[in-house]
């Protein structure tokens, strides 16, 4: 078996993240809540965002699936953390170019979401890493 | 019957996926097709494309010959008495469509009841949810044993008087049970229901007679059964068939056209509205033969066979758990398990890695899923081209896997 390849895909950090999840739970006084699904495989997420005066104040997610789709939730809710509507927008604007293989904005710092760059090399795990990105999107549009 | 006769058949098995030669365990979801199913089609658009039931020249009439030979094929595949009872579909889910809109939709009124079994694929589901909305019929299912199967006790308390129509599986594609459908149908008639029978997982695996079974209707898809995507059949019996209103009208299945009012063709054509998929029945014919001529009761024990040599070299898995009931007599070569701590997404790009081929998630059983209490599982399926030697290789990658996230967790 052929464990290099798999090794560009599940990062140590990628597995730490989804061993010890950041941000896990409900937020109690949040003001956002955003269910989405993954139909095709199943993967499911509940995000709960505190969105004060155009900035996310705090974030938490729950859900279900996949060590990329768990461990990029967690990232993702760690990283808008403090950060404006604008700036939360185009993170998930350049993880999405970054995760399938496209050119990316690199001034952005992307801290530890760098490490899902591997998933791009494993298109039938897009989706995975895209589920709580996705979410995010939607809630702040609203 | 010697699987490393058959594989030969199959050009798409002799390739390599990642480095590594392909194991492919997903037949539950689509099999390969043999040369002889690729052959015929091509013949046909190579040889006498054209199309059927018009036209005096002589491709059409070479063509509507093969089209109606499909169907004859396909009549005796499942011993239907009549060719008039044999149409043909887009597949399962078409034909189960057109058995709740439109039998449901002419028989179905508020208070009837609709029973199906937590075990259900998503086609047998929400075809009868939509219908039961309609008119205002009440969707009933039947609770599953604590390993999976249906049993007949239970079947018995929930049919009532007021059930009108029994739809089940008859071989699930996640548990891989056979469920007893034969009985089930005798409970449902007592009853004045009617049974109809998903046979999407068991016609490419087991003998069907559907005189014998005594369902009313019996659904099939031909890409399961190594012939090709978007065909399939709705089997039904003519008392019914014949009443039923179309679901789709236009060409085809017309008879006489007015102004304001039309006629419909005889059976089984009045179902078949539009250009029918002429290459697609030319393709589940020559699917037929082949699977006729190996013959299927060689199938079904090289099957079982396959599922006993898996169940047991599988528990040897420390940590693996196995959905269904362990005695291979009671399923189909259709494995469905998870492995502590790896989720089956994770497991499946992993062997994949490997060259091995197994599906993962929900199996568009969502209702099972949650009687589970899993949100996905992982599935290993076999079929007649898979050997002992690709389950030495699912397990050794399975073994693989697990040491690979016991290092990366």
């Amino acid at each position: 078996m052929s464990f290099n390849n798999l090794d560009t895909l599940y990062r140590q950090v990628i597995m730490d993240h989804y061993k010890k999840p950041r941000n896990k739970g409900v937020l109690e006084d949040g003001n956002l809540t955003i269910d989405m699904n993954n139909p095709t495989c199943g993967d499911r997420i509940r995000l709960t965002m505190k969105v004060e005066d155009q900035k996310v104040v705090d974030a938490k997610f729950e859900g279900e699936g996949c060590s990329i789709s768990m461990s990029s939730a967690s990232m993702m809710t760690q990283a808008i953390k403090g950060k404006d509507i604008e700036t939360a927008v185009k993170l998930s604007k350049t993880f999405s170019e970054m995760i399938q293989g496209n050119e990316y904005d690199d001034t952005l710092d992307l801290g530890d979401i760098e490490a899902l760059q591997g998933v791009s090399k494993f298109p039938a795990r897009i989706k995975c890493a895209t589920l709580a990105w996705k979410a995010m999107e939607k809630g702040l549009k609203e | 019957m010697n699987p490393y006769e058959i594989r030969k058949l199959f050009p798409i098995l002799d390739q390599e996926v990642n480095d590594q030669p392909l194991v492919y365990l997903d037949s539950a979801a689509t099999s390969q097709k043999p040369s002889a199913v690729i052959q015929s089609i091509e013949d046909y658009y190579r040889g006498y494309n054209s199309n059927v039931h018009r036209g005096v020249h002589t491709l059409g009439t070479k063509a509507t010959d093969a089209y109606e030979g499909a169907r004859e094929k396909a009549r005796k595949f499942i011993n239907a008495s009549l060719m008039e009872e044999v149409i043909f579909t887009r597949g399962t889910t078409t034909s189960l469509n057109i058995v709740a809109k439109s039998y449901g939709g002419a028989n179905l009124s508020e208070g009837d009841e609709i029973v199906i079994s937590y075990m259900e694929h998503h086609s047998n589901i929400i075809p009868w949810q939509q219908i039961a909305k309609q008119t205002g019929a009440v969707l009933k299912y039947v609770p599953l044993q604590l390993d999976g199967t249906i049993s007949i006790d239970d079947v018995k308390a929930t049919i009532t008087d007021a059930t009108k129509i029994v739809s089940i599986m008859h071989v699930s594609n996640v548990l891989g049970v056979i469920n007893p459908v034969k009985e089930i149908a005798q409970i449902a008639h007592s009853h004045g229901a009617i049974m109809v029978v998903d046979g999407a997982q068991s016609t490419p695996h087991l003998k069907v007679d559907v005189q014998d079974l005594d369902c009313d209707f019996f659904a099939f898809s031909g890409h399961k059964m190594v012939g090709p995507t978007g065909i399939g059949v709705l089997y039904g019996k003519k008392e019914h068939l014949e009443k039923m209103e179309p679901v789709e009208f236009g060409g085809e299945m017309i008879d006489f056209v007015g102004l304001y009012e039309s006629t419909w063709k005889e059976l089984p054509w009045k179902f078949e509205g539009g250009t029918p998929i002429i290459a697609g029945a030319i393709g589940l014919g020559a699917a037929i033969d082949f699977l006729t001529e190996i013959g299927l009761d060689n199938i079904e024990a090289h099957e079982h066979h396959l599922a006993a040599y898996a169940l047991e070299k599988m528990a040897e898995i420390e940590g693996l758990m196995i959905y269904g009931p362990l005695d291979p007599m009671k399923r189909a070569g259709v494995i469905t398990f998870n492995i502590a701590d790896v989720h089956p997404h994770d497991l499946a790009t992993v062997l994949d890695m490997d060259g091995i081929a197994i599906r993962a998630g929900h199996h568009c059983a969502q209702p099972l899923m949650k009687w589970l209490d899993v949100s996905a599982t992982a599935r290993a399926s076999f079929y007649l081209y898979n050997t002992e030697e690709d389950i030495d290789k699912l397990v050794q990658g399975l073994v693989k896997t697990k040491e690979y996230f016991s290092n990366v967790l």
